[in-house]
């Protein structure tokens, strides 16, 4: 048995401990946000974060984060009726098309933001260069970026909220 | 033509002027049983196909189409919106279900008729052809840009006008006034002598007993209040907290995982297996043979081989599964066939010429090349490309009893419906299709494959089963954009003036027009000859224009060169005759200040194609740093008749563009010993965001018939991109991906 923190709830998992953290979140927790693009770390589409870490879900063994907090785009928004920045920015900026990658996008963008509240074009680069979209809706998701970090610099709690949430 | 009866229900009405509805007005309780299931809530009823409206006076429109991305409901909304007068705050959308009386006849006919003014009294024949043929084709499919050019121009908006004029007239008995005094805005109807004001949804029940109006009047685009206008998409907001479902999340009750592979050089099933260690497995439920499918859609037919599946309790036990499973597939004789061989028999096949069929024929080849100044001579190609749509293909299938239910993510819902009956020998009626979102399906999910085998496992194995494709399969099983090689000969005068074009290609799909140029030219002989491959082909963004467009416009490229003008200025003095396709040009250009000079190392490069109805022009503007390709800019400019969604629009023509560049770039799918060798996304890659240029959309509302957006912003951007290398460096690239040229991409 396997016991991880999973959007801030403790999780005891019955599988075997080489199967990867994505299919664990999929199919045992019911946490369907998180998906599959490749299987190889490739694409991103299966990102969450780890300690506030971005992680390729696909292939992490389950075991592998044990003990850990492990944060799903379901648990990226402050609450139940509220938006992360970035999700408020996401719609702004009417990034997805099909939205099929846009967990991953959104989970690597707010590891990247919870590090760096000012990303430069190269962060961003660094930050969100292992996340596809085949839709290529590449420069809407750095306008979003930034603007949603334009929000950060303007009100500290939204930082704060960041800095509490991903580091555990 | 159907009739309204007391029931309120009418089979199919056609409106004079273009627009055709099907099963209007029906409300609970209704005796078409497989419509009235649709009508949920007590006191909704629904109009017609496009229109619900329900006691709370929210609009439903009710769109056809299947959502893959490219914000297609929001778009046929708004034009439903517009003509209906509505509060666009209570105008909502729902994807039609699969199920015939809702098949799309005015995208048949948007496709077979597009920007061709019908004149009136041809109007009903052309409507009782189209509902012939989509009855026979079972057409509800999304493909060919056709959304909103087709179904929101010949059916939302009359829909829309329909429904407003039938409300009226309701209202204006009801108030016993004059029908021309009463108005209806915001989704109100006003009669404003008397002060009276009520609700839409006041007027529904009334108008559900009336014949709709044999041609409502359609808004002129000085009327327009929604349309045009930036509007945000309904789609969004479950797309950024996980909560949208795709297919691949569809969970039900004891519910198992499957994952399937098929011969890897496409014919030619199992030999033997040895599945030992896989039945061993922990998970493992069964390893079953699917056999042979018919997969035929719309472009041309294809059988499928038998696959292998390996059924487990979940997915990575299941590829666990197919890991351990030893399969030995039938020799073919496709086993010898590689890139190389097949591009030899393109060469050779255009090289003879049997068999030549011609696209266009104008003037004397033969003699303007025998006068010409200069000929100019150039071999084209392009290879083979998968579609990897970000959700790999997969399907859950429930078979119970007779019956079939399948969720999927499809450009097809009918046509996968009844590819899903047939392969279990079930009516079609007892089979129900529910299409999901789409993580993306640019051709790829027009083909039902991946649903048959689906339901094909479900009923054997008597569990619900989840298929799902690995990457691995998606890249190695798909119905491929062709390979083609095509070759040119041009002949110039003394003066530069272009006198003949000859092109000569391998392999042909549609649309017809897609080798087509748009210069003048006094002759040209433009054709195709078959050479036909075992590689299983299908529709890929834009068809067949993402190849010609690369090759028609870089090779008049390479003819302004020969010819010593620069290749805008030398397009433009060709479209004098095409004024449309000279402004878009010439807007391309200006936005991207042609013809202010660039530092050494820069490059820009110009492209124009018209598809599906739009014309799109591109500028791209290169750095080449010592052998390192960047692309830093685009520029485009469409005009697509009327943007409906303007911001919808450049997010499709960005879309369209990052599509064309991965390809451009690195898209290369080859066959060796006739397997494709390529099989994931780190050897058949995708642009990232730190290869991602800015990208600037111009929009032109020339007025004219709309066309399409989602697949006319690709085809440019490859010779655009090209010729912005030549530009910079000098080299001309005539093959497709650029990673095989000399330059670091
Ligand atoms: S699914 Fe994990 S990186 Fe693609
Ligand atoms: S929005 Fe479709 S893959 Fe990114």
């Amino acid at each position: 048995m396997t016991v991880v923190t999973v959007n801030g709830i403790e999780q005891k998992i019955q599988v075997d401990p080489t199967t990867p953290l994505l299919w664990v979140l999929r199919e045992q927790l019911q946490l369907t946000g998180t998906k599959f693009g490749c299987g190889i770390a490739q694409c991103g589409a299966c990102t969450v974060q780890v300690n506030g870490v971005a992680m390729r879900s696909c292939v992490t063994p389950v075991s592998a984060v044990a003990g850990q907090n492990v944060t799903t785009i379901e648990g990226l928004a402050p609450g139940p009726d509220e938006l992360h920045p970035l999700q408020q920015s996401w719609i702004d900026e009417q990034v997805p098309q099909c939205g099929y990658c846009q967990s991953g996008q959104l989970m690597s963008a707010a590891a990247l933001l919870a590090q760096n509240s000012s990303p430069s074009d190269d962060d961003i680069d660094g930050a969100m260069s292992g996340n596809i979209c085949r839709c290529g809706m590449y420069s809407r998701i750095r306008k979003a970026i930034k603007s949603a970090a334009g929000v950060q610099q303007f009100e500290p709690s939204a930082v704060d909220f960041l800095e509490g949430e991903t580091n555990g | 033509m159907g009739k309204w009866t007391r029931r309120g229900f009418i089979t199919a009405g056609i409106i004079a002027g273009g627009g055709l509805i099907v099963g209007v007005a029906i409300r609970p309780g209704n005796r078409a049983t497989k419509l009235s299931k649709h009508v949920t809530g007590d006191g909704e009823t629904l109009l017609h196909t496009w229109v619900k409206l329900d006691n709370s006076n929210v609009v439903t429109a009710i769109v056809p189409h299947s959502e893959m991305g490219q914000g297609v409901g929001t778009a046929l909304a708004q034009m439903l919106a517009e003509e209906l007068d509505a509060d666009w705050s209570l105008v909502e959308f729902e994807e039609a279900p699969a199920i015939s009386e809702f098949a799309n006849y005015p995208m048949g006919k948007g496709m077979l008729f597009a920007g061709l003014d019908i004149p009136d009294f041809v109007v009903p024949t052309v409507d009782g052809v189209l509902i012939r043929t989509a009855q026979a084709l079972d057409l509800q499919i999304t493909g060919g840009s056709a959304s909103v050019r087709a179904t929101g121009a010949y059916g939302m908006r009359v829909a829309g006008a329909a429904v407003k004029e039938m409300l009226r007239i309701a209202a204006a008995e009801a108030w016993q006034v004059p029908v021309d005094q009463v108005i209806a805005r915001d989704s109100q109807m006003i009669h404003e002598a008397t002060g009276r004001s009520e609700p839409y949804s006041a007027f529904a029940a009334a108008a559900a007993e009336m014949s709709p109006p044999a041609s409502p009047v359609l808004k002129t685009s000085d009327e327009f209040k929604i349309m045009g206008r930036d509007v945000q998409r309904h789609d969004l907001p479950p797309k950024v907290d996980g909560t949208a479902i795709f297919a691949l999340d569809i969970r039900v009750p004891n519910m198992v995982y499957a994952t399937v592979r098929r011969a890897p050089s496409f014919a030619g099933g199992v030999e033997n297996i040895d599945d030992t260690v896989t039945r061993s497995m922990n998970g493992v439920v069964d390893i079953v043979k699917l056999p042979p499918a018919d997969v035929s859609a719309l472009l041309g037919s294809f059988s499928s081989a038998e696959s292998v599946a390996v059924v487990a309790e979940g997915y990575w036990q299941a590829k666990q599964g197919m890991n351990a499973l030893r399969i030995q597939w039938r020799a073919t004789e496709n086993d010898r066939v590689s890139s190389d061989s097949i591009f030899e028999q393109f060469d050779r096949d255009i090289s003879a010429a049997i068999d030549f069929k011609s696209d266009a024929s104008e003037g004397n080849v033969a003699a303007s090349i025998a006068d010409a100044a200069q000929v100019i001579e150039a071999d084209y190609r392009v290879p083979y490309l998968a579609h990897t749509c970000m959700e790999p293909l997969n399907a859950t299938a429930v078979v119970k009893e007779g019956f079939c239910e399948i969720w999927i993510g499809c450009q097809s819902p009918l046509s996968f419906r009844q590819a899903v009956a047939d392969s279990l020998g079930f009516d079609v009626e007892n089979v129900t299709l529910n299409n999901c979102f789409m993580g993306g399906g640019f051709g790829r999910k027009s083909r039902p494959d991946y649903a048959i085998q689906a339901a094909q496992l479900a009923a054997k194995i008597g569990r619900p089963v989840q298929l799902i494709w690995s990457r691995e399969e998606d890249v190695r099983q798909d119905f491929y954009r062709p390979a083609v090689q095509s070759r040119f000969r041009a002949a110039i005068d003394q003066e530069g003036n272009l006198t003949a074009w000859e092109n000569t290609y391998a392999g042909k799909m549609e649309p017809a027009a897609a080798p087509l140029v748009p210069y003048t030219v006094a002759a040209k002989k433009i054709g195709h000859v078959p050479s036909p491959t075992h590689v299983p082909l299908g529709a890929w963004r834009s068809v067949d224009h993402s190849q010609h467009g690369f090759f028609t416009e870089s090779f008049i490229d390479e003819v302004a060169t020969a010819a010593g003008q620069d290749p805008y200025e030398y397009r433009a003095a060709r479209l004098k005759h095409l004024p449309r396709q000279l402004a878009v040009l010439k807007k391309a250009a200006t936005e991207a200040q042609w013809g202010v000079p660039l530092a050494p190392g820069r490059g820009r490069g110009i492209a124009l194609q018209e598809c599906f109805g739009s014309i799109v022009a591109e500028v791209v503007e290169v750095t080449v740093n010592e052998g390192d390709l960047s692309v830093d800019r685009v520029v485009a400019v469409i005009d697509a008749g009327y943007a409906v969604s303007p911001d919808g629009m450049r997010a499709q023509i960005e879309s369209g563009i990052i599509y064309g560049l991965s390809a451009a770039l690195y898209g290369e799918i080859t066959i060796e010993d006739g397997a494709v060798a390529q099989s994931n996304f780190h050897d058949y890659p995708s642009v990232r965001m730190s290869k991602a240029p800015a990208i600037e959309t111009y929009i032109i509302n020339s007025g004219e018939a709309m066309g399409g957006a989602g697949e006319p912003g690709t085809p440019p951007i490859a010779p655009a991109l090209a010729n912005a290398v030549f530009n910079a460096t000098g080299q001309r690239i005539r093959e497709l991906p650029l990673q095989n040229s000399a330059l670091n991409v």
